[in-house]
């Protein structure tokens, strides 16, 4: 810690005589200098940091693999012959021991030793790394400084540090994302061996059984996938229903219709609604418009249930307007202004020129908008969590419950149960087919966009 | 009233405008235009960017209605009738003068959608027979027909920069328009579509009024009778093509045409 701030000032103070340097070696005239002197700093600093960095990993690497070699050779004979995992709990509960905790061990003198020479060590080791660090920086920094003149081409190495930042930032997102997908894949892999991946595409029947004891082979339930899908479906459908139409107009009144200064208000409002937190929307569905639904439908002699696929969807729908409307809003407004002008040319009327020229123009862009609202909704979670319900019925009927592919892996995962269970493995199923459904609704979505950019580049 | 009258020789306006002022906002773009527009003639626009040209060009089919902004003030007539009267709806104005942009804008639809987008919208043919020649003979008016006719299927949009620009003269003939405003309608285009535009416009002169907006002073004197000279959204000089070219009565047309400025 204390490191840390004392390596960031003393890089700040290399960036800044680096920079003072740079200009001061052309009496002024900072343009006869190759590099600006703003790389000249940043080059000094970085000499400073990066080997003070690299030397205090070093050695807090070594110094802690010495720290144990020193401490085992200390201990009486019996322990140091131990077999190498009890000596690392040892010396895992020394350093607890010395960090102040608790021992999972019984409490020995030897322990105690051990901790108190751990801690000795560890401070001495944190003493040498400091300094060390700090030398080295300061060396560094030097003679970074004395090179600097007019010519020194000190941009070159400074954005090839800032290339490779850069790239490892893109790699970690792209290996965090491959890992994610490797490791649900290997897992649904293994469901796969319990369950054949033909029953749980096409079965029709739902019920996987929490299995008590290990033995229980004959209670690993039934995992037909059907209903799920189906129920995912049916909340999606009455989703687009309600996301569909709205968000289509609004987009279109919006573009087209509305004068400025309704757009300036009413377009951040929209992108509001889109800032709700999911949970929010879950229990306005399952406090107030489930509620509502069911009262209405004894009004109407229809019987719909506490928890329904309708409840679900029309709150779903509510929560992906301004998705799709947002994105229809841009499809229309990447018209150009072109196609407008000749269609009013022509003696088009307004309303005209938007059901015949705009939107047919922007239709891709507009799909493109509905899939990827499709995709949001295909995965929404909380939503269906709290009000579609957890029965796997295999139902077109949307005033029943059904449950979906979320519900049922959030389901799956809750409470305690073997890892490798079939009841856990399946929630992997069930997420990579997920993810599967959705990758392939983005990629259609974001291939139409692009040939639709393509059209008016 | 200093209004020619119709006599053999001369040909009668068919659009005027008078004291034709307009302003961007608080920016002044038009200083009072009088131009006279004669029937069954090219009237050609020059003058250096940012003079006004388009300006006046929209004021005519009052596409500047749909700019934010704008006010005019002055008299435009067709026919002697001011299109800014209540009695006058701007959407059979724009029918009975048409435009044709400086950039090809065909729309993302068929040859044959776009050109069957105007008499759709205005009702102009009863059947689906009648709107198959409406396209064929807007085509063939257009000189396109024999290169698109077994294309009428196809997206407009694939074809080249100046089959485009012709598609684009033949929906605004579709509608059967009284005038046609070009806006520098070749600007984009190579010489060989330039040569066969400017072919096209001396054809469609014998049924249509044309008013071209030009950059280059060559095609000015090729195609158009009238030419008009505009600078800083004043109308400088106005007369018939040749006599504006080889004897201007303004120093500053002169300048002009000579490549002194602009
Ligand atoms: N939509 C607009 N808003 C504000 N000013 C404009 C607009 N269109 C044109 N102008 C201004 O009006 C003047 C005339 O423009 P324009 O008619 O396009 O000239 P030209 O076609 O002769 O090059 C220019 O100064 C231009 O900047
Ligand atoms: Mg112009």
């Amino acid at each position: 810690m204390m490191l840390t701030l004392a390596l960031i000032c003393l890089a700040a103070a290399a960036f800044f005589f680096g920079q003072r340097k740079a200009v001061s070696v052309t009496g002024g005239r900072t343009s006869a200098l190759h590099s600006r002197p703003v790389y000249h700093g940043w080059y000094v600093a970085l000499a400073c940091g990066l080997p003070a960095v690299s030397l205090w990993f070093l050695i807090l690497l070594v110094g802690d693999w010495m720290i144990d070699r020193t401490i085992v050779a200390a201990l009486p004979g019996e322990l140091r012959e131990a077999s190498a995992p009890v000596l690392q709990r040892f010396l895992n509960d020394a350093e607890t021991l010395a960090a102040g905790g608790v021992p999972t061990i019984e409490l020995t003198p030897e322990l105690e030793a051990a901790a108190a020479s751990f801690r000795r060590l560890s401070l001495l080791e944190h003493w040498v790394g400091f300094g060390a660090a700090l030398g080295i920086g300061l060396i560094a920094s030097g003679i970074a400084m004395r090179r600097i003149d007019v010519s020194r081409r000190t941009r070159q190495p400074v954005e090839r540090v800032l290339l490779i930042v850069l790239l490892a930032a893109a790699a970690i997102s792209v290996l965090t994302t491959a890992g994610i997908v490797f490791s649900v894949l290997f897992e649904a892999i293994r469901f796969f061996d319990k369950v054949p991946i033909l029953d749980f595409l096409f079965g029709v029947k739902w019920s996987p059984q929490i299995a008590l004891r290990e033995d229980q082979v004959g209670s690993s339930g039934a995992f037909g996938a059907i209903p799920l899908f189906t129920g995912t479906l049916l909340v999606t459908f009455v989703a687009m229903l309600v996301a569909g139409p709205v968000g289509l107009l609004s987009a279109v009144y919006l573009a087209e219709y509305a004068d400025p200064r309704h757009r300036a208000v009413a377009k951040p409002m929209l992108e509001i609604l889109a800032g709700i937190p999911t949970v929010v929307y879950g229990f306005f569905a399952a406090l107030i418009v489930a509620p509502a639904l069911r009262q209405a439908g004894i009004s109407l002699g229809l019987d719909v249930a506490s928890e329904s696929a309708l409840a679900a969807g029309l709150v779903m729908g509510m929560m992906i307007i301004p998705f799709v409307s947002s994105l229809t809003d841009d499809a229309l407004a990447a018209v150009p202004a072109d196609l407008r002008d000749a269609s009013l040319g022509l003696g088009a009327t307004h309303q005209e020129t938007v059901t015949r020229v705009v939107i047919p123009a922007a239709l891709p862009g507009i799909v493109a908008g509905f899939l990827l609202a499709v995709s949001r909704a295909i995965g929404e979670t909380m939503i269906v969590v709290m009000a579609a319900g957890l029965a796997a019925n295999l139902t077109a009927n949307p005033f029943e419950a059904v449950t979906t592919v979320t519900v049922q892996i959030v389901t799956l995962l809750i409470g305690d149960q073997e890892f490798d269970s079939a009841k856990t493995l399946a929630a992997f199923a069930l997420g990579l087919t997920l993810f599967m459904v959705t990758l392939g609704l983005n990629i259609v979505a974001l291939r139409m966009v692009q040939k639709y950019q393509e059209q008016y580049d | 009233m200093v209004e020619s009258k119709d006599t053999p020789d001369a040909p009668c306006v068919k659009m005027r405008t008078r004291r034709l002022k307009l302003w961007y906002g608080d920016k002044q773009a038009l200083a009072g235009i009088d131009l006279d527009v004669p029937e069954h003639q090219v009237t050609a626009l020059i003058g250096p960017s940012g003079c006004g040209k388009t300006t006046f060009l929209k004021c005519l089919n009052r596409m500047t209605d749909t700019i934010e902004g704008v006010t005019t003030e002055g008299r435009v007539t067709l026919d002697e009738v001011d299109i800014r009267d209540r009695s006058v709806d701007v959407v059979q104005l724009r029918a009975r003068v048409g435009m044709v942009f400086q950039k090809p804008n065909p729309f993302p639809k068929t040859v044959y959608d776009n050109i069957a987008y105007g008499p759709r919208i205005h009702g102009l043919a009863a059947n689906r027979r009648e709107l198959d020649d409406i396209v064929e003979s807007s085509l063939r008016r257009a000189g396109l027909w024999e290169e698109v006719s077994g294309r009428l299927g196809d997206l407009a949009t694939g074809m080249s920069g100046g089959q485009q620009q012709r598609l684009c003269i033949a929906r605004s003939i579709a509608v059967a328009p009284e005038v046609i405003l070009m806006d520098e309608p070749c600007s984009a285009l190579d010489p060989i579509s330039t040569a066969r535009i400017e072919e096209l416009i001396d054809e469609l002169r014998a049924n249509y009024t044309i008013i071209i907006v030009t950059h280059n002073l060559q095609q000015a004197a090729r195609v158009s009778q009238m030419t008009a000279f505009f600078h800083l959204g004043r109308l400088i000089e106005v007369n018939g093509t040749a006599e504006l070219f080889q004897s201007p009565t303004e120093s500053m047309t002169e300048d002009y045409i000579t490549g002194r400025f602009g």
